[in-house]
């Protein structure tokens, strides 16, 4: 695989589409970081006006943007709650799924059709649920249990995908060996599948804080962040709208680098080989 | 032993099915039992009309929003396909060290896991009138006046839904590909294949599962979207989730829910004709 000699012309083309493919991706992002940092009479896009960080701090000032600090920490409560709960309930019901289990096939389909059913259907049905029911919406239940509708299909499909790899004969190791239930689960498994664990917290963190369509009607009376964010659309045509992109792009690529640096240190303690398996491992589908 | 297994199975499963009867089933079952709701100015009326299914589905703008929504998803499947095969191609077969396959990939992930809001407003300083794109172009000489129809445009919907979901197209169909044994390449070219007709024969039909799966998520994802139509189409354009929310937002829920259950079944057709193609399940 290593090397077949000279690359053939079509590997330049093809490296080509793919250079402009990745500019098309960053391209945009890195036009509104870099028209965030303009000076007092920036405009919406280029050429630049000078440099600062005055758009940083108007984005602080109170009276421009609503409630953004609480929005953060509401977001960002949430996203940690439904990261959790991502990687518990994916981790047993991957493990459940190992076994035959009556109404595993249903169960399966379910998950399927909480990834198709669009979003915003998720989203007004949990708000009639609710209404119905006499309860009042919030980001801590109704909110949070559609955002598990959107992480946990993702969970369940890579667990899918790292146990159809697993070689059962660890486990056979261990038992054989004496260990119980919990400590194969534990000791074994866990470690050695940890790698993906991160991946899928990583989704269910990510996939959380980005959320939109399945918040807007099930949030109640507090924003998170993308709602105040998509309200800030509407308001504001500044420059503060990209100095807010840069913030919150730059904390989405530290949790992606944290995510990251914890997997591979993971995958260096446990001396595990990089597997080809393990990219289709990480995928979500 | 083995009802011990069998248990620890439904234990281990149940709240994982609950999460999905108690946000997923019961909320559907909500909008279906709304749908044939009355509704007044402020209030919901729990009785059984049909008036609601009558409105939605005699009414010119649901099918003019159906065969906008028709178009977008069908634009944006035609494109994120071919990127995302070309992309995905390009990763599996001519990229030949493990490790940059897994660098490329990530670099190709790593902006699906950011904000897709604010995704869709960095296309703003490129597309608006004196934005990127016209000032390149008209420096350039090729058009003297600027292009107006960049921003707040059906073009610009349909880049920013690319821009968004060519991500979920590339990492099934790479996934396909990674599967393919590499031997029926190195048989087909032994047996005197050009390279065009190993694609032709070979790969692409051993990549249709990816391709299938690719398809279902962007066409879904496009069928119920209304923030990408209502940010980047300026309101000036309608499609099915849109025409949702405006309903909504005027607190006329039993006449969303309808127009919700016709969308659901719209969406499960389509889905079902994908499905046809592929058994998800092998492919994981």
């Amino acid at each position: 695989m290593m090397d077949k000699g000279r690359r053939p012309g079509s590997f330049y083309v093809l490296g080509a589409f793919f250079a402009v493919f990745v500019l098309f991706l960053y391209g945009p992002l890195s036009a509104i970081i870099l028209l965030s940092f303009q000076g007092p009479s920036g405009g919406l896009t280029l050429p630049m006006n000078g440099v600062s960080i005055y758009w940083f701090t108007a984005l602080f000032a109170q009276q421009r943007v609503g409630d953004f600090w609480g929005a953060f920490q509401r977001s960002l409560f949430l996203a940690t709650l439904v990261t959790l709960l991502t990687v518990a309930l994916s981790l047993l019901a991957g493990l459940a799924f190992r076994k035959r289990f009556r109404g595993a096939t249903a169960l399966f389909y379910l998950a399927v059709a909480s990834l198709i059913v669009p979003s915003i259907l998720i989203s007004l049905g949990i708000g009639l649920m609710f209404n119905i029911l006499g309860w009042e919406t919030a980001w801590y239940s109704s909110a949070l249990g559609a955002h598990l509708t959107w992480t946990l299909p993702f969970g369940l499909l890579i667990m899918f995908a790292v146990f159809n790899r697993f070689n059962p004969a660890y486990e056979e190791a261990a038992r054989d060996l004496g260990a119980s239930g919990w400590q194969t689960i534990m000791g074994v498994v866990v470690p050695i599948i940890a790698p993906s664990l991160i991946g899928i917290a990583l989704f269910g963190f990510t996939l959380s804080y980005d959320e939109f369509g399945r918040t807007l009607l099930t949030a109640g009376v507090y924003n998170s962040l993308p709602l105040e964010i998509y309200g800030m659309t509407t308001n504001i045509t500044s420059p503060a709208l990209y100095a807010l992109g840069t913030l919150t792009t730059g904390f989405s690529f530290g949790v992606i680098a944290i995510f990251l640096a914890v997997s591979l240190t993971l995958r260096k303690r446990g001396h595990l080989p990089f597997e080809r398996g393990a990219t289709a491992a990480g995928s979500p589908a | 032993m083995r009802l011990g297994t069998r248990f620890s199975a439904y234990l281990q499963v149940a709240p994982l099915t609950l999460v999905f009867v108690g946000f997923l089933v019961f909320p559907l079952l909500a909008i279906v039992v709304v749908s044939f709701w009355d509704y007044t100015a402020y209030t919901m009326v729990p009785t059984f009309v049909l008036t609601n299914y009558r409105d939605v589905l005699l009414s010119s703008v649901t099918y003019t929003a159906y065969v906008n929504t028709f178009k977008y998803a069908g634009f944006t499947w035609f494109f994120t396909l071919t990127i995302g095969f070309t992309v995905a191609y390009f990763l599996a077969f001519h990229v030949r060290t493990f490790i940059w396959q897994l660098i490329l990939f990530l670099i190709c992930t790593v902006p699906f896991l950011t904000s897709n809001i604010i995704r869709m407003i960095s296309w703003v300083p490129f597309l608006r009138r004196h934005g990127i794109f016209n000032s390149t172009l008209q420096a350039m000489g090729l058009i003297s006046e600027p292009l107006e129809f960049l921003l707040f445009s059906d073009f610009a919907m349909v880049l920013a839904f690319v821009h968004l979901y060519t991500l979920f197209m590339v990492i099934p169909i790479f996934n396909s590909m990674m599967r393919i044994d590499r031997s029926l390449l190195a048989a087909a070219a032994d047996c005197g294949a050009s390279d065009g007709q190993v694609l032709r024969d070979v790969i692409i039909p051993l990549s249709k599962p990816g391709m299938a799966i690719g398809s279902i998520f962007v066409v879904t994802l496009v069928m119920g979207d209304f923030i990408t139509v209502r940010l980047m189409s300026g309101g000036q354009s309608a499609s099915v989730g849109l025409m949702m929310m405006n309903q909504i937002a005027l607190l006329q829920y039993p006449a969303a829910a309808a127009n919700a259950v016709i969308l659901l079944i719209v969406t499960l057709l389509i889905v079902m004709a994908m499905v046809r193609i592929v058994d998800i399940r092998k492919e994981l």
